[in-house]
């Protein structure tokens, strides 16, 4: 079964196009990032995917069924910043989802209700090498641990799929690194799709089971608006060898210039 | 030491306190030269009453019963005061807060309302008092309307701005995490925005202060302002100093207290790289 089909989807701002011709068909659980210059539409992309934005035609399915109009707890969101909040401690920000979903009104549990669902985070703090820091508010975190907590943040809700929007572009390389492991297993282990928008090729490669190359390919010196970007490689990484790599690499720097 | 910059030379944990206190000191000279200046040339000077002159009429008014009420007037006025201050900037808060939170969250009552605040808040709330007692009367609720009518569009916008300027990367996250906008306002909103409102009622008390004198010095049978304005006729220095040394007083212990409370209570705001 084709866990998100996106069928000749178009985004259009006055006067500029951002998106056209955008056909994607993924299957479960796929690990798809998604790399291009600056400004071809990729973070709109993924506004779309999650809600934020809706599209100018064209449609997403879901497991077949419409994508809902807002964000909502079928799909999470990690953005580069600002994803977590600063006044929560750690574990009050990954227990913040359940408690919205079991406290209709008030958005907040007590006594042992709320014991239990702060057990239940630090679990998932602990998932993401967190738990040592459960009782800490953001601002006493490093980036790389603020991400960390903002990805547990969104896997308590069991996502469909998880959006990533450039989530480690500024974190220094090792740290990236450790990040990339993390990512790896928390999506081998759940059963989700991820997409994962990025600048950086390499990153796209090592992490994706597939590819999605975003670019301009009609360009009007006249009108620059008249034009979107659009899926211009589309590649299967299951099997991939480093070679591959390097073919990308030309095929991208081509592109770019 | 010499060798430093002015810019980069640092008083010592003792010359902070003499240096703050030294401003102080020398306006207390200053007053006491003067007033013995004045009074050797005249003994019944006004003006700048001595020490003694200025104690007992502290004595008068705040330890002694009036004569004809029976009352201690210093703390009637101290009383008076600080309920339609405290009245009136606790519905000023709190209407700023709501309307801060929903204008801030909700596009379509910011369409509504926020032109309209705007535009009120450029009323001068002084040119407005008249109307104030035409329509409540010379009560107490003329004198708390001016206080709230001064300092509530002021709170108002400023927490709306404060609302607006949150990242909506976290308002997005909260939605992706099940919450719905009640649950947004209540539990992501509502509690950044206390910090920054216990500083803006800070700021506010200034002005409080002066509305609600103002309020007291037109109509009133007793308050702080009220009690300044009725002794100036018999150029009362000596009360008029003490009232409003106790004002300074008063105003400095509330955003003292205001400090404290925001840092006591929302430890995380004051977090740096936040």
């Amino acid at each position: 079964m084709t866990a998100i089909t996106v069928s000749n989807l178009w985004k259009e701002y006055p006067n500029q196009m951002v998106l056209e011709r955008i056909n994607l068909e993924l299957p479960n659980k796929a690990f798809c990032s998604i790399v291009g210059a600056s400004g071809c539409g990729k973070s709109t992309f993924l506004r779309i995917l999650l809600g934020q934005e809706s599209q100018t035609s064209g449609a997403i399915t879901l497991d077949g069924a419409p994508l809902a109009a807002d964000p909502g707890p079928d799909r999470g969101i990690v953005f580069q910043r600002y994803s977590v909040f600063p006044h929560l401690t750690a574990v009050e920000n990954v227990a913040f989802g359940l408690e919205t979903t079991r406290a209709p009104f008030l958005g907040r549990l007590f006594g042992a209700s709320r014991k239990a669902v702060l057990e239940e985070s630090r679990k998932h703090l602990d998932a993401v090498g967190l738990g040592y820091a459960s009782d800490k508010f953001p601002a006493e975190l490093s980036g790389g641990m603020q991400q960390r907590l903002a990805i547990a943040q969104a896997l308590v809700m069991n996502p469909k799929v998880l959006l990533l929007d450039e989530p480690f572009g500024a974190l220094d390389p090792g740290i990236r690194a450790d990040m990339h492991k993390l990512i790896f297993k928390l999506w081998e282990e759940n059963d989700m799709t991820v997409f994962m928008v990025t600048h950086d090729l390499e990153e796209g490669f090592k992490l994706g089971t597939r590819l999605l190359v975003f670019d301009m390919v009609r360009i009007d010196p006249h009108e620059p608006g008249a034009y979107g970007a659009t899926i211009t490689y589309d590649i299967p990484l299951e099997n991939k060898s480093n070679g591959e790599l390097r073919d990308i690499k030309n095929l991208d720097l081509k592109k770019k210039d | 030491m010499s060798q430093h910059r002015i810019i980069n030379r640092q008083p010592g944990r003792a010359g902070v306190v003499w240096l703050a206190a030294l401003p102080f000191l020398l306006l207390a000279a200053a007053y006491l030269i003067g007033s013995e200046i004045r009074l050797e040339a005249n003994p019944n000077d006004k003006l700048l009453p001595p020490l003694g002159k200025i104690w007992t009429s502290i004595e008068r008014m705040a330890f002694t019963p009036d004569k004809r009420s029976g009352q201690y007037l210093f703390w009637v006025d101290t009383w008076a005061s600080l309920i339609r201050l405290g009245v009136g900037v606790s519905i000023a808060t709190i209407g700023g807060l709501v309307f801060g939170v929903a204008s801030g969250l909700i596009p379509y009552v910011r369409a509504t309302l926020s032109p309209f605040i705007a535009l009120l808040s450029m009323i001068p709330p002084l040119s407005v008092m008249p109307i104030l007692f035409i329509v409540f009367g010379l009560g107490e609720v003329a004198k708390i309307v001016l206080v709230v009518f001064g300092v509530m569009p002021f709170l108002m916008r400023d927490m709306q701005i404060w609302v607006l300027d949150l990242p909506g990367e976290q308002l997005i996250k909260a939605q992706t995490l099940g919450a719905n906008s009640w649950q947004i306002a209540l539990r992501v909103v509502l509690p950044q925005t206390l910090p920054r409102l216990i500083d803006s009622v800070r700021l506010t008390l200034g002005p409080a202060w002066l509305f609600l004198i103002a309020a007291e010095a037109i109509a009133s049978t007793e308050g702080l302002g009220y009690r300044i304005f009725l002794v100036r006729r018999y150029m009362s220095m000596d009360v008029i100093l003490p009232y409003v040394a106790w004002i300074t007083l008063l105003a400095f212990v509330m955003d003292f207290t205001l400090t404290r409370i925001s840092r006591k209570m929302f430890p995380w705001s004051k977090l740096e790289g936040r």
